[in-house]
């Protein structure tokens, strides 16, 4: 399991990476893993004003659906295009072209995001629970 | 997410072999299964197109014999297993007196007094204990020899070409469910012609400590061909696409064979009482208060099982299974649906227009329109 160091985490297995005033959001190998082969994700629309911890889209597999929560406050400002075509990108490449979606971020601070160290336990915690 | 296995399922004699191939391993009826080793998309996909290779040492395996087994059987289950021939299997069912089904399984008559029950991993405790009181007073025994067999499926449309090299046994006289000892990698098994995927395909009665070998010499035979080991998820949407119920997703004890469509392996004319006549004879008699029914999504949301099925805007069904069709490219679903409106639904699925928009599964708060659609959605060229 891939857990890129530069990259901030949350309990719900999404990935951000911020870069000034923008964060791009994605869900973690982990997570892509566990969920199986993506066939279908739902995105909200540029423009969404989104709240940290809230759900604003899901994402199918063979297996199961989840809810995609954003990891941030602040305004929705592109969606990854390509996952509507090809779904499995999230599977083959869940931290690169297959990120999700970017954000305008409301706030500098981005309380209750987890470092990778963090979310390693995390997930190491849960499989053994 | 899915929850994370308990400490202690059972292993079966692969779970090694699983390990070493890197598959994700889940908690399946209280035993430690491959859920996937890669992508099970392309685990289907190579079952539909080659040949996939499962491991199916958890369900159950329940010896009746002795000089009543038939009739212990015959009064047990809800088929007539007398009249069936040695080497045959049958599908057949065990239900309550009320006649819910308890479970379904697949019986291979080994000998004149030799019966071998095939029961789901969550169901074996219960099947075994109900055959035996149920053969109470008859010079029948009942085992369960779950821990003395491993079983391994050999699936696909290049399945027997990839078997051939392997065993003995002339395949072109094993028929369509039957099951006949015969060696696999130079080891004694009960060879059948069987399966959940609607591929043909053989399933493989060994005893443990020949599982590895003969697993080993299958993938070994059928990786030119494209064979690839299939886990559970991929079984699944085989079976889904091929129309199969499932226990505990289209079959359990609040639902008739009847009910489930399959009142075809309920044997009312055979002589004799068994469990359950009464109330079967009720239901054959009955028109069925809700139907089966399969649903082909017409939006890439998923019906999955639970989910309420909508006519008009009002819930009058509920999904029992439903996944991604990777055969079909669209959501498809298996749901109990009123019989009125799977009547309506029917008839005016050749108009679709007028239907359009009156059938719909409540996805998650939304709902999405689906279409009436025969079972199974898919079939086997010929």
């Amino acid at each position: 399991m891939t857990v890129p160091d530069e990259l901030s985490y949350t309990p719900e297995h999404e990935w951000v990476a911020v870069s000034g005033s923008a964060a791009t959001i994605g869900i973690t190998d982990y997570a892509q893993n566990a969920l199986g082969d993506v066939v279908f994700v739902s995105l909200p629309a540029p423009g969404t004003k989104v709240t940290a911890g809230e759900p604003y889209g899901e994402i199918e597999s063979t297996k199961s659906v989840s809810d995609i929560y954003s990891p941030v406050d602040g305004e929705v400002t592109d969606v990854n295009a390509e996952i509507d075509d090809d779904p499995g990108l999230v599977n083959s490449d869940p931290y690169g072209a297959g990120w999700l979606f970017k954000v305008a971020l409301a706030d500098d601070e981005l309380p209750g995001l987890l470092s990778a160290a963090e979310y390693t336990a995390l997930t190491k915690d849960s499989e053994q629970a | 997410m899915p929850d994370p296995p308990s400490p202690t399922p059972r292993r079966t004699a692969l779970t090694g072999v699983h390990e070493d191939l890197g598959a994700s391993l889940t908690d399946f009826a209280g035993w430690l299964m491959p859920l996937r080793y890669g992508s099970e998309t392309a685990e289907h996909n190579a079952v539909r197109a080659a040949a996939g290779l499962f491991d199916l040492s958890h369900m159950g395996e329940l010896a009746v014999t002795g000089p009543d087994a038939a009739a212990a059987l015959d009064y047990a289950l809800v088929g007539q297993l007398s009249a069936l021939q040695p080497g045959r299997a049958r599908y057949t069912m065990i239900c309550a007196e009320d006649g819910g089904i308890l479970d379904d399984l697949i019986v291979y008559r080994l000998a004149a007094q030799e019966f071998l029950v095939v029961a789901n991993a969550a169901n074996t405790s219960a099947v075994f204990l109900a055959l035996r009181e149920r053969a109470a007073g008859l010079d029948a025994a009942v085992a369960d020899q779950t821990s003395d067999y491993a079983l391994i499926a050999i699936q696909g449309p290049l399945s027997a070409r990839i078997l051939a090299s392997l065993t003995d046994a002339d395949l072109d006289q094993v028929r369509y469910y039957s099951g006949h000892p015969a060696a696999v990698a130079s080891r004694p098994t009960l060879l059948a012609r069987t399966g959940y995927t609607g591929e043909d395909g053989f399933e493989i009665f060994a005893r443990p400590q020949d599982a590895e070998r003969i697993w080993a010499a299958l993938a070994k035979a059928g990786a030119p061909d494209g064979l690839v080991p299939a886990g559970l998820a991929a079984r699944d949407t085989l079976r889904l696409e091929a129309g199969m119920p499932l226990y505990g997703n289209e079959l359990g004890p609040d639902v008739t064979p009847f009910d489930a469509g399959l009142g075809r392996v309920v044997k009312l004319d055979k002589p004799g009482d068994f469990v359950g006549r009464a109330a079967l004879e009720e239901h054959a008699r009955a028109a069925p208060r809700r139907v089966l029914v399969g649903l082909t999504g017409q939006s890439r949301r998923v019906p999955r099982h639970g989910y309420d099925v909508l006519w008009d805007a009002a819930a009058r069904g509920r999904v029992t299974s439903g996944a991604p069709s990777p055969t079909l490219g669209v959501p498809i679903a298996m749901a109990y649906l009123d019989a009125d409106v799977a009547t309506q639904a029917g008839s005016t699925a050749a108009g679709a227009a007028s239907s359009k928009g009156r059938l719909a599964v409540d996805v998650r708060g939304k709902p999405e329109p689906a279409a009436l659609t025969p079972l199974p959605f898919y079939r086997r060229p010929a």
